[in-house]
């Protein structure tokens, strides 16, 4: 009975181990049902209310934390408990992170969240308008990562200057814009 | 991001670099062992009477004692380490504390009350309570630094067995040096030396051990 139940299931440890062996193919369908099978996880342990962070956030930084992590999977257990495990530990993580304050720092999101958070009402055209406030390096930076939507590492490579360079504009391009919009209200 | 370019991004990344190495826990038993080692006879040595001493009961007790203490912590480290580590290693700790209860109900049982206080040894006890702490402080690192390379679920309780893993290492070299042998002695000060570590362990490992 254990042999033949179940035909999924061991599938995707199969998948799993051919990833860890180096297939890129197998590893993204490896990565892609597991979201699938986590977006269902995701939408119910999710408290509500969390700002700027909802279902599809979390099923992100689990996918993160698998892949950061995926040497301490055993190649001979089961995927699914280990999977769940990593998937609570990170619901829990995000409750924590998230739950009790708004602010984020963005150094630690950037990565993910390439849109500027919505909490400005801004539309895209006075973004561009704003963003043109900017000088030199804030200006491209914040071009490239809010409205042209790349990553830090994209815009690194882009500009040729390093990720925490890039972080760092982002950073103070943030700042500027958010002091022009308090003289204008 | 949306998630088909994470995982698009994931992927590539797992097809370059395979494999994650981490440390084995078997060399960090051997650096934990060494550190403690080298640490004690680099500083106070062993005691003097240390080979007459060997036929003494109580005195190899301390190692049989500390000795368990570390293998079932360790283990137990190593469980929990994983996110789907059961925990149920930590059961056999057991072992050793009933061990200690039944060897100090014994020693009570042979000594006369009036002569408990004297096996107690206040400084020499005070000496336990610091010098098993120092020792235990690298070992503790490196089970937390393991840890860390790894994915515990249980930030704080992992830090705590690690301390408590320290705390068996350190007492096990320890145990040559000290000239207390009575399980009273070692039930008081060795337990609340191993609660320094302990304590240490999860405060270090609520705030390191998070991923």
């Amino acid at each position: 009975m254990k042999s033949g139940e179940k035909p999924g299931r061991g599938d995707l440890a199969q998948l799993f181990r051919s990833a860890l062996a180096g297939n890129e193919d197998d590893y993204r369908r490896f990565l892609e049902r597991a979201a699938a099978s986590l977006r269902g996880f995701c939408r119910s342990r999710l408290p509500p209310g969390l700002p700027g962070f909802d279902a599809e956030d979390l099923v992100q930084e689990i996918l993160m934390a698998v892949h950061a992590k995926r040497h301490t999977w055993k190649t001979d257990e089961p995927v699914e408990p280990w999977l769940f495990a990593i998937a609570r530990y990170k619901a829990i993580d995000a409750f924590r992170k998230h739950g009790r304050r708004i602010e984020v720092d963005i150094s630690d999101h950037a990565n993910t969240m390439a849109v500027l958070p919505d909490e400005s009402g801004l539309r895209e055209s006075d973004m561009r308008r704003s963003v043109d406030a900017l000088d030199g390096r804030s200006r491209e930076v914040v071009t490239a990562i809010s409205i042209d939507g790349h990553s830090i590492d994209e815009t690194a490579a882009k500009l040729k200057i390093t990720p925490g360079a890039v972080r760092i504009a982002f950073h103070r391009g943030l700042k500027a814009l958010a002091e022009l919009r308090e003289r204008k209200p | 991001m949306r998630t088909e370019d994470l995982i698009a991004r994931l992927s590539a990344d797992g097809a370059r670099n395979p494999a994650i190495s981490v440390t084995s826990w078997r060399w960090m038993a051997a650096g934990a062992a060494m550190a403690a080692g080298l640490a004690l006879f680099a500083t106070l040595g062993i005691r003097p009477d240390f080979m007459s001493a060997l036929g003494s009961v109580w005195f190899v007790f301390k190692f049989v004692l500390s000795a368990l203490v570390a293998v079932f912590a360790l283990s137990a480290v190593r469980d929990l380490a994983s996110p789907t580590g059961s925990g149920r290693g930590m059961l056999r700790l057991a072992a050793p504390a009933v061990l200690l209860v039944l060897a100090v109900a014994f020693e009570l049982s042979a000594t006369p009350s009036d002569r408990w206080v004297s096996l107690l040894s206040f400084s020499n006890g005070a000496t336990c309570m610091v010098v098993v702490p120092l020792l235990g402080l690298v070992p503790l690192g490196l089970f937390l630094y393991a840890s860390y390379e790894r994915a515990p679920v249980r930030p704080a309780l992992q830090g705590a067995l690690c301390g408590l893993a320290a705390a068996g290492f350190a007492s096990f070299f320890y145990a040559a040096r000290c000239t207390n042998d009575s399980p009273l002695f070692v039930a008081t000060w060795y337990s609340l030396a191993a609660l320094v570590l302990v304590a240490l362990g999860a405060v270090a490992g609520s705030k390191l051990l998070r991923w």
